[in-house]
């Protein structure tokens, strides 16, 4: 169905961020106006899953050209409800920055970057187009690169290049790539890539371009080669940027490889496919031992996001519905998680004065809530029933056993075990103990810095709790992932 | 004319990657520029070269060249512009606070 209602999470961001531009140095009236939009754009976004919940996917041709020719937005129920998830991050981060950011950075258009990236997150989602997505992939990046820089410090100076590099290279891979795409089946359009991928003759230069494609996303998602370049630059920045890079940006490369490699490059799975269940494997190993390694907790948490993409692409790889399901399911509990996370390590950095985990101990006494959100956090983190981890973990190994893949649901669980421990270790050594009496607390600002987290905390309980309410969704995404003639049927059919 | 076309952007990028291995900030800017080069010169070619026909799709017309290609690589080249200035700014920021523009001082330790 043709509806406008598709655009309406690109657009809403993008003119917020615009608008507060022109306000900048009027610092409390643009903290005020950024909630209220951001509660708006929250409230939109429901309102368009909902609607694509009750009367299937929406499209729109944008500037009224038809869909293989012009660019069109593709608002399926995967799309729609990474774009909710994505705006309750945001709603949970626009709540944490002012206590967490100093009132320079504010000024220096931190609202306006933090919109914009949500922008570009929420359209490289929406879009149904090649080369929309390389140009949304740029939108966010241009964002973040403003973000991870804000505040100038040397440290930050020196690990944002590395991170625009290679983000820079991997994002010339990808017109490149784009042009190989074009040449052998001339088109950028998603659907008409799937229907004439099935007509190519020579599916070998396919498969090639296929791989191609996937260590573009993958160097973006930090899979095993290729995730050196992400714990460093991820934890410099204000715990509100780290929070909004860890959940988003790196999700945006996983939910491109689950939309590529389901719906277009689906030729030849007995060598893609079994790739990306190699190089999971190795990415839950690689990611769980470097979270052992480091006494920063900002640096534990960033690891951590490297094994929790190495599930979802799990998932694709063993490719039959469940296992998708749980990809799924996993993705968006992970999102929140992290999110929460990282909010969680800010507040606590933040009190204690540095992030590292030999200067902490007995942060229980002062700190009894957000201690606890991080015993909640690590449980669902390392998929302890009945939280959300669990219910995703759960079906992505139910696929696995379906499909005979025992090794990698072992390697699975195993790994599982040791981001339990990875978590606990800052649950044990920095809030039990005795009090330190050196550290004093402004409880006012703990309070504001607790609740966004509480927030985010309880959303990814109710997951799991609610499981029964949330499944049928999750299982209506995953059909329509198993059969992509109904995305293609969406965009064609008018 | 394709082939010969593929052989430069793939010299385009064989410099572009040297550039971006060297230690010197600024040379690795300038490989990053080389490299989105030869990936434009290489969507141009992959969209198949013409000459003398016009860009436009028009009724009647049956000699045209591709217009989508010419409008990927402007897209592509305003980004990529942007991107080179950001970069610029960006190392000249690193280079001035950390004192140095060489990659391999910039690693940082443990300690931070």
């Amino acid at each position: 169905m043709m509806s406008n209602l598709a655009v309406l999470p690109i657009i809403i961001p993008l003119v917020s961020g615009i608008l507060l531009a022109f306000f900048h140095t009027k610092t409390p009236f643009v903290r005020h106006a950024a909630k209220l939009l951001s509660v708006i754009s929250t409230g939109v976004a429901a309102y368009v899953f909902y609607y694509v919940l009750q009367n299937g996917t929406v499209t729109l041709e944008t500037g009224g050209w038809e869909a293989p020719y012009g660019i069109v937005l593709v608002a399926d129920l995967l799309a729609v409800t990474l774009v909710l998830t994505t705006n309750i991050i945001g709603l949970a981060c626009i709540f944490y920055a002012p206590h967490s950011l100093t009132e320079q950075k504010e000024k220096f258009y931190f609202y306006t970057f933090f919109f914009l990236l949500i922008t570009g997150v929420s359209g490289a989602f929406l879009t149904g187009d090649l080369f929309n997505l390389f140009v949304f992939f740029e939108v966010l990046l241009m964002a973040s690169y403003a973000l991870i820089t804000l505040g100038g410090e040397k440290v930050q100076l020196r690990e944002s290049i590395k991170y625009v590099l290679v983000n820079l290279f991997s994002s010339i891979v990808f017109v490149t790539t784009v042009a190989f795409l074009y040449s052998v089946l001339g088109t950028v359009n998603m659907a008409q890539m799937a229907e004439r991928v099935q007509e190519v003759e020579q599916q070998g230069i396919l498969t090639t371009i296929g791989i191609l494609l996937f260590f573009v996303f993958a160097t973006k998602a930090a899979l095993f080669p290729l995730y050196y370049w992400l714990p460093k630059p991820y934890t410099v920045p204000n715990p509100v940027v780290s929070a909004m890079f860890a959940a988003l940006l790196t999700k945006v490369g996983v939910y491109s490889i689950i939309r590529m490699f389901t719906l277009v490059f689906v030729h030849k799975m007995e060598v893609t496919h079994e790739l990306f269940i190699w190089i999971a494997g190795f990415t839950l190993v690689f990611g769980a031992i470097g979270a052992l390694s480091t006494n920063n907790i900002k640096l534990v948490i960033a690891y951590n996001i490297i094994p929790a993409v190495g599930f979802m692409v799990m998932g694709v790889g063993i490719y039959n519905q469940t296992a998708l399901s749980g990809s799924v399911y996993y993705m968006i509990s992970d999102m929140i998680i992290k999110a929460a996370l990282f909010l969680l390590a800010g507040a606590v950095a933040h009190v204690v004065g540095t992030p590292d985990l030999r200067k902490m101990k007995g942060l229980i006494h002062q700190l009894p809530l957000l201690g606890w959100l991080l015993f909640i956090s690590a449980f669902v983190l390392a998929g302890v029933p009945p939280f959300s981890g669990f219910i995703g973990k759960l079906m992505i190994m139910q696929g696995g056993f379906a499909d005979g893949e025992i090794a990698i649901v072992i390697i699975g669980l195993l790994s599982s075990l040791l981001i339990l421990y990875s978590i606990m270790k800052i649950f044990v050594r920095g809030f039990w103990g005795e009090k330190d009496e050196s550290i004093t607390i402004d409880k006012k600002t703990v309070t504001a810095l607790t609740w966004p987290v509480a927030f985010l905390v309880f959303f990814t309980v109710l997951l799991g709790i609610g499981a029964e309410m949330f499944y049928p969704v999750v299982d209506d995404i995953s059909n329509q992932l198993m059969n992509p003639e109904i995305y293609i049927d969406s965009v064609f059919k008018e | 004319m394709e082939i010969i076309m593929s052989v430069v952007a793939g010299i385009l990028f064989a410099a572009g990657i040297y550039n971006l291995l060297q230690k010197q900030l600024l040379r690795i800017v300038i490989g990053t520029v080389i490299l989105s080069n030869g990936a434009h010169l290489f969507i141009l070619t992959m969209g198949k070269l013409k000459r003398g026909a016009p860009p436009v799709l028009e009724y009647g017309v049956s000699e045209y060249a591709d217009p989508l290609p010419q409008a990927l690589i402007l897209t592509s080249i305003v980004i990529s512009f942007g991107l080179t200035s950001l970069l610029l700014v960006l190392s000249y920021r690193a280079a001035q606070e950390n004192n140095t523009d060489n990659m391999e001082k910039l690693r940082g330790n443990h300690d931070e």
